[in-house]
């Protein structure tokens, strides 16, 4: 298993808050590698909202590749926070040359673009770096967004952070998703590593997929930007969250119903249930089976949760108006805000999707048998 | 042997024959109920003179001959009566004093079996045991990972979707827009595959149906049943039941007045049209139902005279393209119905079934494609064309899957896989292996009449004379005196049987998957066989 630990804070907090959950949770993970999402940046970056960040990995060779990429594509340097770290890495963290986070200023040719053909350009982009990282080995590319930071390590947790020096303020955010790795049957591949992110859209998994292969298969075929490369089973859904806001259309109390949708008496008696059986019916293939708790980020900030239609997976979430925590184990939230209520505390069942908005002042639960606000 | 007594080309010995019976004449009783149950008269009364030479002791007597008689059983070779094998003379015998042997080398009947010039026709199977899908494996076994979900506890769903399912965004869409969308069946997996009434007995008939109602309405299984070609009976047609009947049009159209004139009286509509253009049994050959087995309720219900022979055209007669084929057939089936029930065809697997489908995904109204393989079974078919013509079922499907993933329309038009499921008994992983390759259900048709009639067929060419009118279990006559044996409460009860044994096994094979909210179609990540060239035709892993 994994562990995940989430956390959505009025006030800018360390990325080091949310490895600590970690580390405190470590008879979960086995201390194989660490994820981080960072969004709602402060510092440098906090001004530089429309700049797309990107993040990843890179040798010197591959550093110099990408400067004349960027510089081709007409894109400006506006700040950059990169980590050249000349001590020995920690054992099982191999050793690079540089960790990147990197905003730009968008082309000119971008400045009368519609929003949604930039977004369409910005993963264009990330694939394209991620083939030639890939074709060479010499740049990991885990996201080109604005306002996104990601990072991602093999090792301890705990110690990585160290290592990277991942509490300069550069680095400090208002959302933090985090996950600690169980290395399991996929062989280590930095793209394997969760979060996962497409278009603002950012998901973590504590689970397994067991229906992988055949919703791979239909995302695939979609012939979706981005819908490709599947290192992990978590990936997709990343993907279907994608898939739901994106392509059609629908809001975060639509996606359990995709990838877990109510069996059919209960659509019967649902008040949207012609919409919920042709939902089903339609997205059959988005179907998820196994045990799996989903912590995502959405667009607009809002940090989720979801349980798999068994709820097999551990999940609370706690915290007070102004910060709200999001954990595979109590002990993580425990440790990171031990003055909260606990009383309030919140543990998903098998039909909840609870989110809390960016407002951040109170924990959602959205069932899956109570109506939908669709637009009609 | 006595000089006058003729050897002609065709003479065979007992050894020369597929089946040999084995008498014993210390138990027998004479009572006679194996002849008179033999369906094809390959045994009879026979008397039997014995001599015996008597050598008293000493030189004065000289030896003598003594001569007796004694009655038994005696086994015809004649080609026409030869024994099929089929067991029932054992059954039915008190004393257990006969019992048919198969021979232990290949039988020289075969090359007789053509006097007249007419090659042997027959009904059953293709009888060849071996089977790619029993060898397919299911390796991936959720453990420590993940935990496997528990077949007796968990909640399944294995209901799958029988009809044209709209991609996502065009579904969502018509939604909104109150649009019509192709009509969508959610089934079960497991299907009663095209067998015409006629093909089988009233009571065999009556039986299915009873069965498939009641895991409908008492169990909740979502079962379905396809007619076959032949018709349904008025009062099925106008009962609320027809939602539960796949109706099958082929090429004889055989039964189709009645349905259109039922039409209107209809209180529901049926779950399907399936209109038959090849069954894998005999592909390129239309249905048969030799003159034997058209009485007069037959007749009526097919709207033919009866006593006489009733051959399909081996095609459609009015179409000559696929286009034609498919479009104006699926799209006139549509509209007799209102476009409320889904229209399919079913084809026998082929090398140019990607043709098919690829016409089907073009065509809004198409709403499935069913595939039937080499081991499918027939009620009456020449040998030849069991034997040798066909495509086995699992390349076939996996292929036409792989084929419409490609296209991105794999949750849009649903194939079901057909022929050979459970030939030796493994129904439930046969199945499963079908599913994950790509099939969204099964049909079985031999696997039913075993389970819940007691047909005697096997793969070694036992019995197989259903074209004949003669089925000793009464599953494929018309006969009453044969068919009054099949209690239909019975083969109700057994229907229901097997499919509640098929749910519980489907789960002990998909729960260590780690899979319980959908059927895993496609889930190919699952399975492993231990022939390298099988796992990469079928594109799964190589396990040894
Ligand atoms: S096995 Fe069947 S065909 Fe053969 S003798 Fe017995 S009853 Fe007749
Ligand atoms: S028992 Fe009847 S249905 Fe079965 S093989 Fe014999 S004749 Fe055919």
């Amino acid at each position: 298993m994994c562990r995940l630990f989430a956390l959505t804070s009025q006030d800018p907090v360390s990325p080091m808050l949310a490895i600590k959950a970690l580390d405190v949770m470590r008879e979960g993970h086995d201390g194989s590698g660490v994820g981080l999402f960072l969004s709602g940046l402060s510092g440098p970056f906090e001004d530089l909202t429309d700049c797309p960040i990107l993040s990843g990995i890179f040798t010197t060779a591959g550093i110099r590749r990408l400067d004349k990429y960027m510089m081709d594509h007409d894109f400006m340097t506006k700040y950059k926070t990169s980590t050249r770290i000349f001590t020995a890495p920690p054992s099982g963290t191999p050793k690079r040359d540089v960790y990147l986070a990197r905003a730009y200023e968008k082309p000119e040719a971008w400045k009368n673009m519609p929003q949604e053909q930039q977004e369409e350009e910005m993963v264009r982009i990330r694939l394209e770096l991620r083939r030639m990282g890939e074709e060479k080995h010499d740049m990991t590319v885990f996201s080109f967004w604005p306002d996104t930071i990601m990072i991602k390590e093999l090792g301890d947790p705990l110690t990585i952070g160290n290592y990277l020096g991942l509490d300069r303020k550069d680095f400090n955010a208002r959302i933090i998703l985090a996950q600690g790795r169980q290395n399991t049957n996929y062989a280590i591949n930095l793209y394997a590593c969760h979060p996962f992110f497409i278009q603002g859209i950012c998901t973590m998994t504590n689970g397994e997929n067991t229906a992988f292969l055949p919703i791979k298969e239909f995302l695939e075929s979609r012939k979706i930007l981005g819908y490709e490369g599947y290192q992990s089973d978590s990936e997709v859904f990343t993907h279907i969250l994608h898939f739901t806001l994106k392509r059609l259309g629908l809001g975060i109390e639509a996606y359990k119903h995709i990838i877990n949708p109510l069996g059919d008496k209960q659509i019967e008696e649902h008040p949207d249930g012609p919409f919920l059986k042709r939902l089903k019916e339609t997205c059959r293939k988005l179907i998820i089976d196994g045990p799996n708790c989903v912590i995502g980020c959405l667009p607009d900030k809002s940090l989720f949760m979801v349980q798999d239609s068994k709820k097999l997976r551990p999940g609370v979430v706690g915290g007070k108006p102004g910060i709200y925590a999001f954990s595979s184990e109590v002990c993580g939230l425990d440790a990171i805000l031990p003055d909260r209520d606990t009383t309030k505390d919140i543990q998903p069942m098998h039909l909840d999707t609870v989110i809390v908005p960016p407002t951040r002042e109170e924990i959602h639960i959205c069932r899956q048998t109570d109506p939908l606000h669709l637009q009609h | 042997m006595s000089p006058n007594r003729p050897i002609t080309p065709s003479t065979l010995s007992p050894k020369d024959l597929p089946w040999q019976i084995d008498w014993n004449k210390s138990k027998c009783t004479l009572c006679g109920q194996c002849t008179t149950v033999c369906p094809v008269k390959a045994i009879e009364l026979g008397v039997f003179r014995k001599r015996e030479v008597k050598t008293p002791i000493g030189l004065l007597t000289p030896p003598k001959n003594e001569y007796s008689i004694y009655y038994g059983i005696r086994q015809k070779t004649d080609p026409a009566f030869s024994c099929i094998g089929c067991g029932m003379c054992s059954m039915v015998c008190p004393n257990g004093a006969i019992m048919p042997l198969h021979n232990d080398e290949k039988d020289k009947l075969i090359f007789h079996k053509n006097i007249g010039g007419k090659p042997r026709t027959r009904g059953g199977r293709r009888n060849e045991s071996d089977s790619v899908l029993d060898r397919i494996k299911f390796i991936r076994i959720s453990m420590l990972t993940d935990p496997a979900m528990d077949a007796g506890r968990h909640e399944f769903n294995l209901n799958t979707l029988l009809g044209r399912v709209l991609p996502p965004e065009a579904g969502l869409k018509a939604f909104q827009k109150n649009g019509w969308v192709p009509p969508v069946r959610e089934i079960y997996p497991l299907i009663i595959g095209g067998m015409s009434f006629g093909a089988l007995s009233p009571n065999m008939w009556e039986g299915l149906q009873m069965g498939v109602a009641y895991l409908n309405e008492e169990m909740g299984m979502p079962v379905r049943i396809s007619t076959g070609e032949g018709g349904c009976p008025p009062r099925l047609l106008r009962s609320r039941f027809l939602k539960y009947v796949i109706l099958q049009v082929a090429s004889g159209y055989f039964g189709w007045d009645e349905i259109i004139h039922a039409i209107p009286h209809m209180k529901e509509d049926p779950c399907a049209i399936e209109i038959k253009y090849g069954q894998g049994a005999k592909p390129g050959d239309g249905g048969l139902l030799l003159w034997h087995k058209v009485n007069k309720l037959i007749a009526a219900i097919r709207g033919v005279p009866s006593g006489v022979s009733l051959p399909s055209p081996p095609t459609h007669q009015t179409q000559y393209s696929i286009e034609e084929s498919v479009a104006k057939m699926i799209q006139s089936m549509s509209m007799a119905w209102g476009f409320r029930v889904p229209v399919y065809p079913k084809i026998s697997a082929t090398s140019t079934a990607m043709a098919v489908l690829n016409n089907l995904t073009r065509n809004p109204y198409a709403s499935g494609l069913a595939i039937d393989g080499e081991d499918g079974g027939t009620g009456a078919a020449y040998n030849v064309s069991m034997n040798h013509m066909g495509h086995p079922i699992a390349s076939n499907i996996r292929d036409a899957y792989l084929n419409l993933a490609k296209l991105g329309k794999q949750n849009e038009i649903p194939i079901f896989a057909g022929g050979g499921i459970g030939k030796n008994g493994n129904l439930a992983a046969n199945a499963a292996a079908l599913i994950m390759l790509g099939a969204s259900g099964v049909q079985i048709g031999k696997y039913i009449m075993q389970a819940a009639a007691g047909c005697l067929g096997s793969e070694s060419d036992r019995c197989n004379v259903c074209n004949i009118g003669v089925c000793p279990k009464g599953i494929t006559s018309q006969d009453p005196r044969l068919y009054r044996r099949l209690d239909p409460e019975k083969v109700a009860e057994r229907v229901v049987e097997t499919f509640l044994s098929f749910d519980t096994e489907i789960k002990k094979i998909i729960a260590p998957l780690g899979r319980s909210t959908s059927l895993p179609i496609g889930m190919s990540d699952a399975l492993g066989i231990s022939d390298k060239d099988t796992a990469e035709r079928l594109a799964i892993k190589y396990v040894v």
